[in-house]
């Protein structure tokens, strides 16, 4: 596969050259390819209180492709975070979020590094998308220096600030807050670029998120409020936590639309629509139909509270790694050779960054005083018997 | 890091130089008039007009108009009222820095309940004079995260009591969010509001969250006191980095001084000498200073010879000013107005046994309120907090 994906990845530039074995097929340049292709979404749009947008989506081989590869990265990303949990390598908690990549990825189809995007826990793909490298998201998960907040964050706090990801968050539903700050800073400085405030079905019934969805409808922020409906809040399926599943329907006087999240190409559709509404008319709501594979964390087995079949059921028929594979094989676009070695290079990515994160160091004892303060002020810590560590806090 | 910490005399002044809160990035804006820190006992660093005045404040109590407090000899300086203070010191930073914006309960057309944001939705517009509706969480994330992407927003509580419903935002992400991002965000967010016991306004609105917040890392208390130092503090706390959460009283608004016509800002992390002594040392702040000083006129009858320190930092403590004061005078009363249970005085009489035992004559005596809901009863009210003639008393016992 000559013609590979220039990608970032420094691991990556030795697999660019690879024999041209099979000489016999065609070679189509399907990274560079831009022709437009348009797909219609797996089901129509619902909205509440404006218009849908089409069902047609365009897009092109070589978008599809990069759909592709950037889910089964996040796919092979989770599963292999999944094993290192279980060897104790990870630890606390950690939420995966194998199912939902199309919500990740067809966000960031629609977007700009400029646009803010910012999350609750289920949160390592979401960085991936922003930009997040392999290494930064294995080194966090298992608390080393090279991790994206120096290992001092873990699971449930990914940042990356230059491109506009700010987390990562702990608390459910706090992070609604903060997103429409973030769209009311876009609004203050005029930038036109949008906010996109995820949260789950379960953050979907608490109140901060009305207050804010009214002070943004008030305010008229760029705000979008993407409720990503996995149907269950850890344990407690969406009927019995929520007098009314619509979430798209619960912001009453602000518009809402629901998705299916499982098509990344109708998350695209859906985003695309969305930012152009939030930078006319102010808040809106996207409810992202989408679905884990996993439990809640890797402590809940997720199989209490639903059906082995559900899962194998939805696996089966709505994957979305899998609509897309079927979209690229019957568009003729790569071979399912390609897209198998696709596969086993991303494969490789994962375990070479997982390699490279378990060289990384624990961070210094002396991390454990930075950063508590933006400017040193001669603050004092100590340890428990006040003679053994001192140091002032950074 | 095994520094030997001298603390009393060898530790290097907690920073006052000014760089400390001037934030020298913001290129964008024309730079401010050339302004001075004055450290409580009258040093001023880095200022070229050396102004040498020494500014003591050693009589200040509410009711007193004539404050002695000398201003400084180059100008004659202005009047005001403590909320007049505020006000001033917030406009001013609004003016220097377009990113500063306030928002609150009726901050903007309203005027602001105690009248601190005055005329400000009319100079500086909607967008930087945010009204909100009464949704303290939400308002105070919203704050917060656009403090994230480089806003600073002073956020309003209309009581402090009303910013209990907006603890998890403060605690976990205005103190947090610097550190599990590994530093990649700094909040420089001002939280602000009156608390404190008012006159007769009930449990719920009379309460002292300076004590729930102490604990939260990654934030910085102040506490202010006078119209002198509420503007400095407002001041240096929009400049700061960190988020700070700015204790006002309620009682205190009406407090009228003469302070400088020019740009000063007041340290963030240090205390105040109020009334230099010999005796024993008051350490106190907010409303009980009045109190303090008000024993401290009984006092010197007696033949007392207090040192009233008033704290104003409250995260973190300025152990420097007080470890010096406790080395002199080896007695220490704590004056406050948080509950006996967890308050300020509870974790300074922690941090002070632990740092200068073998500077203590006598074991520290800690006034705080007492541990109940604020009665709506005048008569009971009084007994709640701490009154001047149990201050006497308290110098009294410790002195024998």
């Amino acid at each position: 596969m000559a013609l590979s994906y220039l990608r970032s990845s420094s691991s990556r530039s030795a697999n660019l050259l690879r024999p041209l074995s099979s000489a016999a097929s065609l070679r189509r340049p399907i990274s560079t390819d831009t022709t437009p292709i348009t797909i219609e979404t797996s089901v129509p749009f619902t909205s509440h209180q404006c218009e849908a947008p089409s069902r047609s989506v365009e897009t092109n081989p070589s978008e599809l492709l990069t759909f592709f590869r950037d889910m089964a990265l996040m796919r092979r990303m989770e599963i292999a975070a999944d094993s290192l949990y279980k060897a104790k390598l990870i630890r606390g908690f950690c939420h995966l979020y194998d199912g939902q990549e199309a919500v990740a990825v067809g966000m960031e189809a629609a977007i700009t590094k400029k646009d803010c995007i910012i999350t609750a826990y289920r949160d390592h793909c979401t960085f991936v998308g922003r930009g997040g490298t392999l290494l930064e998201v294995f080194a966090e998960l298992m608390g080393r220096q090279a991790g994206c907040s120096k290992g001092k964050g873990g699971s449930m706090h990914f940042y990356k600030k230059d491109s506009n990801f700010y987390g990562g968050h702990g608390i459910v539903g706090a992070q609604v807050p903060l997103g429409c700050g973030l769209a009311f800073a876009q609004k203050y400085s005029k930038d036109e670029s949008v906010t996109f405030a995820l949260y789950g079905d379960g953050a979907a019934n608490q109140g901060q998120l009305f207050e804010a969805l009214n002070i943004s409808a008030l305010w008229d922020l760029p705000a979008i409020l993407v409720c990503e409906n996995n149907h269950y809040g850890m344990g407690t399926a969406e009927w019995r936590a929520a007098k009314s599943p619509a979430y798209y329907k619960r912001g009453d006087y602000v518009p809402g639309l629901k998705v299916d999240g499982m098509d990344a190409l109708a998350v695209k559709q859906a985003c695309k629509f969305a930012k152009e509404h939030a930078l006319k008319n102010g808040p809106i709501i996207l409810e992202m139909d989408t679905y884990r594979y996993h439990g809640h964390s890797m402590s809940d087995p997720g199989s209490t509270y639903r059906t082995r079949d559900e899962i194998s059921g939805i696996r089966q028929e709505r994957d979305p790694i899998e609509r897309v594979r079927k979209l690229v094989l019957s568009h003729d676009l790569a071979t399912e050779k390609e897209l198998k070695d696709i596969e086993k290079e991303v494969r490789k990515e994962v375990d070479d960054a997982i390699a490279q994160a378990k060289e990384s160091p624990m961070p210094e004892p002396s991390e454990l005083f930075s950063n508590v303060y933006a400017k040193g002020l001669g603050a004092e810590s100590f340890g428990a018997d006040r003679k053994e560590v001192r140091a002032t806090l950074a | 890091m095994a520094a030997i910490f001298q603390g009393v005399g060898a530790a290097a002044p907690l920073s006052s130089s000014p760089s400390n809160s001037f934030d020298s990035n913001k290129s964008v804006f024309s730079p401010p008039r050339s302004f001075s820190v004055v450290r409580s006992d009258g040093i001023v660093n880095l200022n070229p007009k050396g102004r040498s005045a020494q500014r003591l404040i050693s009589n200040a109590v509410a009711t007193k108009a004539d404050s002695p407090a000398a201003s400084s000899s180059s100008k004659p300086g202005h009047e005001l009222l403590l909320f007049e203070a505020l006000q001033e010191g917030l406009e001013e930073e609004m003016e220097r820095d377009p990113r500063v914006c306030v928002m609150g309960e009726d901050v903007g057309h309203y005027g602001g309940s105690y009248k601190v944001t005055k005329g400000l939705a009319k100079r500086f517009g909607d967008l930087r004079v945010l009204d909100t509706p009464i949704a303290e969480n939400s308002f105070t994330g919203m704050g917060i995260g656009a403090a994230m992407t480089g806003l600073r927003p002073v956020i309003e509580g209309m009581n402090m009591g009303f910013l209990l419903l907006a603890f998890n935002q403060i605690s976990n992400n205005c103190g947090m969010l610097h550190y599990t991002s590994g530093g990649q965000f700094t909040i420089p967010v001002v939280i602000r509001g009156p608390g404190g016991v008012g006159r007769q306004l009930g449990a719920e609105h009379s309460q002292r969250l300076e004590s729930y917040f102490q604990s939260i890392p990654g934030i910085q208390m102040v506490a202010c006191s006078t119209p002198y130092n509420a503007k400095g503090l407002m001041k240096a706390a929009i400049r700061s980095e960190n988020p700070v959460i700015l204790f006002e009283h309620v009682l205190l608004y009406n407090l009228k001084e003469r302070i400088p016509d020019e740009d000063y800002i007041c340290n963030l992390e240090e205390a105040e000498m109020v009334r230099p002594g010999e005796h024993v040392t008051i350490l106190t702040y907010s409303r009980m200073r009045y109190h303090v000083m008000q024993a401290a006129k009984t006092l010197v009858n007696k033949g007392y010879d207090p040192e009233v320190i008033d704290i104003r930092s409250l995260k973190p403590f300025d152990l420097h000013t007080i470890g010096n004061s406790v080395k002199k005078t080896h007695r220490v009363l704590i004056v406050e107005e948080c509950m006996r249970t967890g308050g300020i005085g509870a974790s300074l009489t922690a941090a002070i046994t632990e740092n200068f035992n073998d500077y203590l004559d006598a074991p520290i005596m800690c006034l705080s309120s007492q541990d109940v809901p604020t009665p709506y009863a005048g008569t009971l009210e009084e007994v709640t907090v701490v009154q001047p003639a149990q201050i006497v008393t308290a110098v009294e016992q410790l002195c024998q």
